[in-house]
């Protein structure tokens, strides 16, 4: 066998595991989970059998069911709230970091920290724990800021309504930006420095300004990051434990109406999030910028 | 003279400014942290003591001697510390593989299998669920075993199926970050291994992945860290017994109080789920601590960018 031959080979080699488990698990279980959602699903002795329903749960999930629509919607709603943030807060905070300071390695040491406590018991937990909850006003700024003196303070200003809403949430919802940015940050802080410094000593000798490399290179530099980036935040936002949707998919296979309707709010709830990232995906690639 | 004083006043100004940001964001993550730690150290007059913000008034260890034994926490720590070990190991081991399968080698449907290892990050988990639960409850490997199958639930053998063929969870992600890493090692090193005769395998083994350390260390930490945090998945596969630490920190809440109909009762039971989940939080921060110089200085040279 020549040596190129055996290279092809070795590649398939190399990927089997994941062959092997995206067939016999996950392309199973995803094909499955389609099937069920035709069919009412129940469980004997010898494994389980289903009868065909036809439509029947895609129509109790969208028309009878008392909040899975309504829940959806909220659920995207956020997403296009939350995204936006999450980007501009990670692509700041990478941009801070990259800096050269006193203390740079402890500062970078802390804000990575979400990466490790994102957890899912520990954050179920908090949400009804009495001290999280005490400590909650000092913690938030928030909770401090979206008092009533800022709420009169912007809504003297004439703004339009939405915007200040939009203002108003984003202001509560910091912590929770900052905890759901840590993989971004990191994203974002790589890219930084894979930028070469050639180009800034380019733009040095021309007569640049600081605001100018900011715009005309790190920004266009950074700009396929700004796509990863916002892939993974709606992937992260949609696929976490805490999410609430995702949290009635579960309860309903196991403590409530039955493995078919979940099966069927799941593939609704999945035909979401593909549409939403192939609209992302569109639109923000339009102006990616690519080096090479 | 005037400008000099404009000079020095502008990076002194955005210095100021950074150290306000960095100072802010730091205490929002530390904060949640900081206020376990102090009331984990608090009795419970301390809690309503006005005076009493951080600093315990009578520092006590109590609550930690009564999570340790409510939580059986050196049997669920060394049930939760096996079962998570042996998972990042297998994850690491498959993803890296097949990272290097993506990254290095050119073959038909090498595109197709990346998009595929895409596609399985973008599925949430709980999407399938069910079917999964079903795999390993009648596991027949789809019809060579006669039926009903083997049960495999309440075993690890689920979880060692599906992390060492890399389809655990978020396994896309760490193949993604594998083979960009690999990507973006140079060729005339594996080419050189190839002419002193090294085999393929042996080439990757000696040549490439200990170039790849900073990436291994990431996919382990990470790994680690979400398989430690998962509830999903051990729910699923071993059900709600008290075995492993997420479980038990789950229903340390309940036992805290159990009998007790006392108005301190709720009092008493935050403050053992605080310390409680400090301690379920410690060895994460312990890896952490360790790995942390590694991790945040090799960011720089990972592949996890595009």
């Amino acid at each position: 066998m020549s040596f190129e031959r055996r290279k092809v080979v070795a590649g398939y080699l190399f990927c089997l595991p994941f062959i092997l488990g995206f067939v016999l698990f996950f392309l199973v279980s995803f094909v499955r989970t389609i099937l069920f959602s035709f069919n009412e699903l129940t469980l004997t002795p010898e494994g389980f059998s289903l009868t065909f329903v036809g439509l029947a749960n895609y129509h109790y999930a969208l028309n009878v069911h008392p909040s899975f629509p309504m829940d959806l919607l909220t659920e995207i709603g956020n997403l296009f709230m939350e995204v936006p943030l999450i980007l501009a807060f990670s692509f700041f905070t990478a941009l801070v970091l990259n800096q050269r300071f006193i203390g740079r390695l402890t500062a970078r040491t802390i804000l990575f920290l979400p990466v490790i406590l994102a957890a899912g018991v520990i954050f179920r937990l908090e949400e009804k724990d009495m001290i999280t909850q005490l400590s909650m006003g000092a913690a938030q700024p928030g909770l401090v800021f979206s008092g009533a003196a800022l709420q009169n303070l912007l809504f003297s200003t004439r703004l339009p309504e939405a915007l200040l809403n939009f203002v108003l949430t984003a202001v509560e919802s910091i912590p929770e930006i900052i905890r759901a940015s840590g993989i971004q940050v990191l994203i974002f802080l790589a890219g930084l420095q894979s930028i070469p410094r050639s180009i800034y000593e380019a733009a040095d000798v021309e007569g640049a300004t600081a605001w100018e490399n900011f715009w005309l290179i790190t920004l266009p530099m950074l700009s396929p990051l700004i796509l990863t980036t916002v892939v993974y935040s709606i992937i992260d936002s949609f696929t976490s434990a805490d999410n609430a949707l995702v949290a009635m998919i579960r309860s309903t296979a196991f403590v409530g109406q039955g493995f078919g309707l979940s099966a069927a709010m799941s593939t609704v709830y999945f035909a979401a999030i593909f549409a939403i990232l192939g609209l992302t995906i569109a639109v923000v690639s339009r102006w990616v910028f690519y080096h090479e | 003279m005037k400008n000099k004083i404009k000079i020095k006043i502008k990076p002194f100004l955005a210095a100021v400014l950074r150290m306000v940001f960095l100072t802010g964001v730091s205490y929002i993550i530390l904060h949640p942290l900081l206020t376990k730690f102090s009331s984990s150290l608090m009795t419970i007059n301390d809690m309503f003591d006005d005076t009493v913000k951080w600093v315990p008034r009578t520092v006590t260890l109590q609550h930690y001697r009564d999570a340790w034994n409510l939580m059986n926490y050196p049997h669920a720590f060394r049930n939760s510390f096996t079962l998570t070990l042996t998972v990042s190991m297998l994850q690491l081991m498959s993803c890296t593989l097949v990272g290097y399968g993506l990254g290095r080698f050119k073959f038909k449907g090498g595109k197709i299998i990346f998009a595929l290892v895409l596609f399985t990050l973008v599925v949430p988990p709980q999407m399938v669920m069910v079917p999964m639960y079903l795999t390993f409850r009648y596991f027949d490997i789809y019809g060579l075993l006669p039926p009903p199958g083997l049960n495999l639930l309440n075993s690890y053998w689920p979880f060692v199926l599906m992390s060492s063929t890399a389809v655990g969870l978020r396994n896309g992600l760490f193949i993604y970050i594998m083979r960009q890493f690999f990507r973006g090692m140079p060729k005339d090193l594996e080419d050189a291994a190839y002419v002193d005769g090294a085999g393929l395998f042996r080439t990757f083994l000696t040549i490439m992945l200990p170039g790849a350390v900073p990436g291994l260390v990431i996919v382990f930490l990470f790994a680690f860290v979400w398989q430690w945090n998962d509830y999903f998945y051990i729910t699923l596969f071993i059900g709600g017994k008290t075995d492993f630490l997420t479980h038990a920190l789950d229903n340390l809440a309940l036992r805290a109080v159990e009998g007790r109909t006392d108005l301190l009762r709720n009092h008493y039971s935050s403050l053992i789920t605080n310390t409680g989940m400090l301690m379920f939080i410690a060895p994460l921060l312990l890896l952490y601590a360790v790995m942390q110089r590694y991790f945040v200085e090799s960011i720089e040279r990972t592949g996890i960018i595009g």
